[in-house]
């Protein structure tokens, strides 16, 4: 009993890192449908100017999270006027290979302003505690990260299915040229959404950071977990990649729990055989 | 990396004036990764080494020494094979060193066997390598050398259960088979043996279980940065400290992703043959010379096993100038005193004889930064590992 409300509470808590961490991703690849694998790049941007903000510039934790999310977005914008306003015109190949470059090209520049080891973000003291839930502990932060994911899930579900902005973003997804030809302005909401998603990579890459922390090779060594999480989730959906997030941090816990050795073979067999029987994902559109 | 650049075209250059010129002049090729993640290795080598020539000039007898860096990526064998023979054939080097992965350095040892060039490994921990050929030499250490005092020291102090939490890979299994071997020797008890996937990144569940076996210590080995983070930090947050579990570990809190770990790593302990904050001339003459010309450098094991293996090199270019097995035989029982402490080649093993510390990490007063200090020693250990 004791084992299974274990895994229940840490899946569930590693499940929502992995949705703070894709869901950003679940935007740019989901939503606006471009083979974005620059994602971790963003969230590397924002974890590394958190942690330049709060070891060289003395900031409080929230006050620099804060500053880097919006940072990073301000670094997006002209980004994707200049580079990524052509990739969305491109084959996915030619996507895969744009955006792997601007991968590198980010690593490289961290690497060069930081250096290549371990960027530590600080918690303030409150979010260190560990919070005695009865049977264990839990760290006040991994309790933080659930609660911000569950307002960021509502959020996006608020965003654009409440909101005029969620029409437009959906009518120009789903046909950019009759969107515009109807007097939508799609490239200024193709930019707002590019920059939506940029800025919950950075907030995830912050928030992740506690996980999976940040250092100049954090775009490349998560990758293929951001991936997963969208691709399980089925493209465009975010509640998929919420449903899929959590999913995977019961699966992965809970083999972890029970055969540690072989945890991660475990977890990679189903998904391979889940996206062998359902290609689209849990919430995807067959096509 | 423009710096390293510079560096290859300068050696480039130099080696075309003087290979018309002055026969007499000793090449050292080093391999070692001076791009992607490991990089930093690559310039913790490159660092020691110009603080060595700093502090003993570049010249041995009549020999001028002069030292030409290749960039094998990561782990890669074939790239390391292909780089020895360009370093062998083209640049006509003496000498070879650095090699931080296992594999790169075993994937050289035809080669240099057949050449007769005294190879000197920075870094890679894996005994066996050494059995491959007689030219290679070791300066930095073997997972034995330090797993196995690790187990005994926890025994001395009280410890009577461990449970031994290791990533799963070659290096980590090492180190587990060690110490759960050399602990159960002393009469303990290993309670559980968890070899984590490299792939792993919350370490939670792995760590409740830890605590819930409840033994007097968790042994760890674990890749430097991020997993060490996400692991320490973890092993504070679940309240494994608080429930009096110790934590041992050998690299796991390396200098140069310490400062990144805060103050969760404080109290940890670790079984290691290296701290910059040792205590001996011969270690400030090194972190001196080596802050002088990079004032940035933070010196680790890697920086210490290159400065030492560049000794190595000198003694060999002193006693015999370009010779291999000469050269090889020359060092093979050499003592001196390296910033890391006492050293004496073993002549089996071609590994250094080293002290071992045990250490804690804590702040320093002076400079409010994190530091291992070292709080006893284990004296001239030798490659425990070579016989098993």
């Amino acid at each position: 009993m004791n084992l299974l409300l274990n895994i229940a509470v840490d899946g569930i808590a590693y499940g929502m890192i992995l949705f703070m961490i894709a869901v950003g991703l679940s935007v740019t690849m989901g939503l606006m449908r471009v083979v974005n694998l620059a994602h971790g790049g963003f969230a590397l941007m924002g974890g590394a100017i958190a942690h330049w903000l709060i070891e060289k510039g003395g900031l409080p934790f929230v006050g620099a999270a804060a500053l880097a999310v919006l940072g990073t977005v301000a670094i997006a914008m002209p980004l994707e006027r200049v580079i990524y306003r052509k990739i969305y015109g491109f084959g996915e190949l030619q996507q895969v290979l744009a955006t792997i470059g601007l991968t590198f090209l980010i690593i490289a520049t961290i690497d060069f302003w930081l250096g290549s080891s371990l960027l530590g973000i600080p918690l303030p003291e409150t979010l260190q505690r560990s919070v005695d839930l009865g049977f264990r502990q839990l760290t006040a932060h991994r309790m933080t990260v659930i609660v911000v994911g569950c307002l960021v899930i509502l959020g996006l579900w608020a965003l654009l299915e409440r909101t005029r902005f969620g029409i437009l973003l959906r009518a120009a997804v789903d046909n950019r040229d009759t969107a515009s030809a109807l007097g939508i302005n799609t490239g200024h909401i193709y930019m707002a959404t590019f920059a939506l998603g940029a800025g919950l990579a950075a907030l995830g890459g912050i928030l992740g950071a506690e996980l999976l922390p940040i250092d100049a090779y954090y775009p490349l060594r998560y990758m293929v977990l951001f991936l997963i999480v969208v691709a399980i989730g089925g493209l465009g959906s975010i509640l998929g990649s919420f449903i899929a997030a959590l999913a995977i941090g019961l699966v992965e816990t809970a083999a972890r729990y029970v055969l540690p050795d072989m945890a991660t073979i475990i977890t990679y067999t189903l998904v391979i055989l889940f996206l062998a029987t359902r290609p689209q994902g849990i919430m995807g559109r067959a096509s | 990396m423009k710096e390293f650049r510079m560096m290859t075209a300068l050696a480039a250059v130099c080696t075309l004036g003087v290979t018309s010129a002055a026969a007499d002049d000793i090449k050292v090729g080093v391999i070692a990764p001076f791009s992607g993640p490991f990089a930093q290795y690559g310039t913790q080598y490159q660092q020691a080494i110009e603080a060595y020539q700093a502090l003993h000039g570049t010249t041995v007898g009549e020999h001028e020494i002069s030292f030409i860096y290749k960039d094998v990526g990561g782990v890669n064998p074939d790239q390391s094979r292909a780089l020895a023979q360009e370093l062998l054939i083209r640049d006509r080097v003496d000498y070879l060193a650095g090699f931080t992965f296992t594999p790169n350095a075993l994937a050289v040892g035809p080669v240099i066997t057949q050449s007769e060039t005294p190879t000197v490994i920075f870094n890679a921990a894996t005994s066996a390598i050494n059995k491959e050929s007689p030219f290679y030499l070791r300066t930095s250490y073997t997972l034995p050398q330090v797993s196995i005092p690790a187990a005994q020291w926890a025994f001395e102090q009280g410890i009577r259960t461990v449970v031994t939490t290791v990533s799963d890979y070659g290096p980590g299994i090492d180190a587990e088979v060690s110490f759960k071997t050399a602990f159960e020797e002393q009469g303990g008890q290993v309670l559980d043996s968890i070899r984590m996937p490299l792939a792993t990144t919350d370490f939670t569940p792995i760590l409740q279980r830890v605590k819930d076996d409840a033994p007097d210590a968790v042994f760890t080995f674990l890749p430097g940065g991020p997993p060490t983070f996400s692991y320490t930090k973890t092993y504070n947050e679940n309240g494994l400290r608080d429930a009096g579990i110790a934590f041992l570990g050998t690299a796991e809190t390396e200098e140069v992703n310490l400062q990144g770990l805060g103050d969760m790593a404080i109290g940890l302990n670790t079984v290691y043959h290296y701290s910059p904050a040792h205590e001996s001339e011969a270690n400030r003459a090194f972190l001196t010379a080596l802050t002088d010309l990079h004032p940035d450098a933070v010196a680790n094991w890697a920086s210490v096993g290159a400065y030492d293996g560049v000794h190595l090199i000198y003694e060999m270019v002193k006693a015999t100038g370009s010779d291999g097995p000469a050269a090889i035989e020359a060092v093979s029982s050499l003592k001196w005193e390296s910033p890391r402490g006492p050293l004496e080649m073993d002549p089996e093993t071609r590994t250094v004889i080293q002290n071992v510390y045990i250490r804690e990490v804590a702040r320093d007063a002076n400079s409010g930064l994190l530091q291992n200090v070292e709080k006893g020693v284990i004296a001239t250990v030798g490659d425990l590992g070579w016989t098993q």
